[in-house]
This record gives C-alpha cells, sequence and structure tokens, in this order.
C-alpha cells in the first residue's frame, strides 16, 4: 500500500505533453508496474464547431478535483496520480483533459481513472459553450443525466 | 456576501458576481434562489427552474437545503460539462 501519494492537479489554458506526463509520474521508479492515462478531446462530429470554450470556477476548480484525487487514493493503491484540466478556447482535436493513474498492478489504475473520469464530467465546475464554424454561438452544452449515472455507480452501498 | 455566477446563469444575470445584503428570514440555500428569482426579470430568467441550478458555499458543492449562515462566497452555476 503506498502511504502518501499526493496527487498533481493542474488548472491551465495551455497544452499539455502525455508522454512528458507519464515519464513525470513513472521517472526514477522501479516500483510501477501500470500506468493507465485518459485523454479527453475536443470533438467535431459534423464539421459545425469550430472551437469549445472552457469556462471554469477558479479556486474551486482546484479544490474539488481535489477532493476526488484524494477520494481516489484513499480508495486505490495509487503511486501517482497526475490530473490536468485546460480552460478557454479549444479547438476540434485538441486535448482537454488528462488522467494518469500510476500503480504496482493494472487493476488500481483503470479504476482510478475511470472513477476520475466520471467524477470529473458530474463535480468539476467546468461549462462548455459551443462556438460554430460560421461564427455563431452554438450555446452551451447540455449536462448528460448518463454522466450523473456513471459516477452513481461508484457510490458505495449504504450511503 | 458575495455571490458568483457561470455560464448560463451568469449570461442571464448579466454579472459575473455582486456582493448582497440579505434581508432577514433567508436561512437556506433554497431561500436564496427564492430571494433572488424575485429580484428582476434577468433573475427570473436565469433561476426560472431553481431545482436544476447548482450550488458552492465557499467552493463546496451544497444541496438546496443547505444553510447559508457564515457563507462568504456563494456560487450559482448549471450542471457541470466539464471533463
Amino acid at each position: 500500500m503506498a502511504g502518501a501519494v499526493v496527487p498533481a492537479i493542474r488548472i491551465q489554458g495551455e497544452d499539455f505533453d502525455v508522454a512528458a506526463e507519464i515519464a513525470g509520474l513513472t521517472r526514477g521508479r522501479a516500483d510501477i508496474g501500470a500506468v493507465v492515462t485518459f485523454s479527453g478531446l475536443c470533438r467535431d462530429e459534423q464539421g459545425a464547431l469550430s472551437a469549445l470554450e472552457l469556462e471554469h470556477y477558479p479556486g474551486m476548480a482546484e479544490a474539488e478535483i481535489g477532493r476526488i484525487a484524494a477520494e481516489a487514493v484513499e480508495r486505490w493503491p495509487l503511486q501517482g496520480l497526475t490530473v490536468i484540466h485546460r480552460h478557454g478556447k479549444i479547438a476540434p482535436g485538441e486535448n482537454i483533459v488528462l488522467v494518469v493513474a500510476a500503480s504496482a498492478h493494472r487493476q488500481a489504475a483503470f479504476e482510478a481513472a475511470n472513477f476520475l473520469m466520471d467524477y470529473l464530467k458530474s463535480r468539476a465546475p467546468f461549462w462548455k459553450k459551443e462556438h460554430l464554424a460560421d461564427g455563431s454561438e452554438g450555446g452551451w452544452v447540455e449536462a448528460k443525466e448518463a454522466d450523473d449515472h456513471a459516477a452513481d455507480r461508484w457510490t458505495k452501498s449504504g450511503e | 456576501m458575495r455571490l458568483i455566477y457561470f455560464a448560463w446563469v451568469r449570461e442571464r444575470i448579466g454579472k459575473p458576481e455582486e456582493d448582497v445584503e440579505l434581508p432577514a428570514g433567508i436561512e437556506t440555500v433554497a431561500d436564496l434562489l427564492r430571494w433572488l428569482k424575485s429580484r428582476g426579470e434577468e433573475y427570473e430568467n436565469a433561476l426560472q427552474y431553481p431545482d436544476v441550478i447548482r450550488v458552492a458555499i465557499n467552493q463546496e458543492h451544497v444541496g438546496h437545503r443547505e444553510k447559508i449562515a457564515g457563507a462568504r462566497e456563494i456560487a450559482l452555476f448549471p450542471p457541470m460539462t466539464g471533463g
């Protein structure tokens, strides 16, 4: 059981380098057997989107992701955890979010990364607004009930 | 007390934040939403369906029955769409 893993949480406008983030967790260590990364990208399905604009709640974004990450560290034996979430205007194909979970074995790393993403979707204070290719504003992206349900499945029974 | 608004709540109210003096009798988040809604058309428009509004007190999520005594900062926003 890893003792004091301190998750690295970054809320930033600029892009991130997935390979560099993995290397940052594993460099100089021989006890990590599994690294799971999840990258969320800005997606455009019909060529109609010019960008997503991500608004966030400065301060709370860090705090809330920190709380979710702390719960992940408590529930799974992780040896490292990095979460990066971007804000501002992001074009289709660009990165939005990154979770890197490192553990001795794959199951903990997979589950922790999955848990983090489910909770980020429904609890991290970010809001996406669409900007359309024709120059107009497409409006705010609506929250999906499926995302709330995805987070609910991690609730321990009896809670 | 400072109120902060995000996303379409901010757009409909027409400002990102404001300091307010609460009248007596406003004890819970639900009371606050009801009072705000009565402050004008833009608030009515933003808070038309109070059940969908998410609330954070001092940067932590709370339910609508939460007491607001001691809050420095209360944020109102739509369901989140990050990740």
